[in-house]
């Protein structure tokens, strides 16, 4: 008892300090908190509703636009150019000098190298081809590089994390970290990885990007949910991916 | 009021639909969705059995909940599933989806995914060529996405 | 999205029987909501369903504003001989979305 009130101690102290951080080893996607009907559907190509995007994504893909190239005339066959990208957004562009997100980089070609009109948030065409790039890094671990440029926005978005917002005054932390698991009005809390995006949801009846699901949080928590593509989305969506490094890609998902 | 009083209340009904009522009296199917099975069955005779309808007991989510229909049957010519009807008491309309098979199916066996407006029961119901109506329920429990949400 | 995902085994031996898995994206508007504004959105939805056997109607289906959005269908039929497996949806708006499968049968 004496010996190992010290050691105690220092577990109490190490355990404040990562103040409600999950332990890697018990991070879950929240494909292990729904039901075994809904994973079925996610599981098989043929059942999974996202695939409708996915092979919509596969046309435009090889699409030409009215006066440019087609993403295949650069980029070839996607199963293999593609392989990892989508584990491996929010990153630093250098030219903006700062992350965006997959969906801005796909816009960014699409403005800049393809001649071609910016494609509007959540719109068929964006959601079809971010659809069909995450596919093929499915299967692959979730790898955000963390270097020097990257830093500052990692810890901006770790900051929204953590702050307390909204009417009801909660932050993200306080769910999806201490209270993950446990129940919110008939449905359990997950941890709130983003290990599937751009997912179908039943709620949505249709495929959505992490950045709307992000919205509807910010919404469901009664606080000012930020605009598409905005500075502090695309921060948030770069620290949950670091969150959740190392974890499986599912896209394109299905949750409840 | 007493199973006497529930059919006698449900007149013509309970001639049609017979065991249905029979077996669960204290559960009253609403008028519309009586109505809708009548449509389909006319006055013969619905007996529980032969269906198994699988549905998950709690669904995450109304929009979307899978359902399986199966039907024990040879599915030969002389004696097949002609059709399945799947019927529920709570959504605006009583009518799901109505399956038409035949010998050519092989296996009368059915999913696909309906939308619950709220915790309730579905029911479905296989006519056979001999002519004979069969039938199956199962109740669900609907919950919604905690943070509705709007964005 | 792709108007139609079917999924058909290529091959099958004569007389077994094959499960044939469909999802077609519609949205399957029910007609009972209404807008932000409180007008009511118009009902839109796929209400038939036919599959085809080398022309023989072999599964049909009567849908209603009940089947969830992006409709799934899953059902089976018999591998009686090689051919075409043609699947149609039909529904309001003059919605009408035809895929086509082959199948060899040995």
């Amino acid at each position: 008892m004496r010996r190992s009130w010290p050691a105690a101690l220092v577990l109490a102290l190490a355990a404040s300090a990562f103040a409600g951080e999950i332990p890697q080893a018990e991070r879950r996607s929240g494909y292990d908190f729904m039901s075994r009907q809904t994973r079925a559907m996610q599981d098989d190509d043929p059942t999974n509703p996202g695939m409708l995007w996915v092979l919509e994504g596969e046309t435009l893909w090889k699409q030409k636009p009215a006066a440019g190239r087609a993403c295949a005339d650069c980029h070839g066959d996607a199963r293999t150019s593609m392989k990892g990208v989508a584990a491996r957004h929010p990153s630093f562009d250098r030219a903006k000098k700062r992350p965006v997100s997959l969906e801005q980089r796909i816009n960014a070609c699409r403005v800049g190298r393809q001649q071609a009109a910016s494609m509007p948030h959540e719109s068929r065409e964006l959601l079809a081809l971010t659809a069909y790039v995450a596919r093929q890094s499915r299967g692959l671990p979730i790898e955000t590089a963390v270097d020097e440029p990257v830093r500052p926005f990692l810890d901006a978005g770790r900051a929204i994390w953590e702050r307390r917002q909204g009417q009801l005054n909660l932050s993200c932390s306080q769910c999806h970290d201490d209270l993950w698991g446990k129940q919110l009005a008939g449905n359990v809390i997950p941890q709130a990885h983003p290990t599937g995006y751009p997912l179908y949801r039943l709620e949505w009846q249709s495929l959505g990007s992490l950045e709307r699901r992000l919205r509807n949080c910010l919404v469901g928590m009664r606080a000012e949910p930020y605009p598409y593509g905005a500075p502090e989305m695309v921060d948030l969506s770069l620290f949950l991916m670091w969150r959740a490094r190392g974890m499986t890609l599912e896209s394109p998902a299905v949750r409840p | 009021m007493n199973r006497r009083e529930f059919l006698r209340a449900t007149g013509g009904f309970a001639a049609g639909i017979g065991a249905l009522i029979a077996v669960e009296p204290a559960s009253a199917t609403p008028a519309a969705m009586q109505d809708a099975i009548r449509q389909v069955v006319g006055s013969a005779r619905v007996s529980a059995g032969r269906v198994k309808l699988d549905l998950p007991p709690l669904s995450e989510n109304g929009n979307a909940v899978p359902l399986t229909v199966s039907v024990e049957s040879a599915m030969t010519q002389a004696d097949h599933v002609k059709a399945i009807h799947v019927f529920n008491e709570k959504n605006p309309q009583p009518d799901v989806v109505s399956f038409h098979l035949g010998p050519r199916a092989g296996r009368a066996t059915v999913s696909t995914r309906i939308r619950l407006a709220d915790t309730q029961t579905v029911v479905a119901i296989a006519e056979l060529s001999d002519g004979s109506f069969w039938s199956a329920r199962a109740a669900v429990v609907v919950t919604l996405a905690a943070c509705l949400e709007d964005a | 999205m792709a108007s139609a995902l079917i999924n058909v085994p290529e091959r099958a031996k004569r007389g077994e029987v094959v499960e044939i898995k469909t999802l077609v994206s519609h949205v399957m508007e029910t007609g009972y909501r209404r807008t932000q504004l409180g007008a009511p959105i118009p009902r839109d939805i796929v209400r038939r369903f036919v599959c085809t056997y080398n022309g023989t109607e072999v599964f049909r289906a009567e849908l209603h504003p009940a089947i969830a959005a992006n409709p799934f269908i899953a059902f089976s039929t018999v591998a009686v001989e090689s051919g075409t497996l043609t699947f149609q949806w039909t529904g309001d708006n003059g919605f009408s979305v035809t895929e086509s499968a082959r199948i060899t049968v040995e």
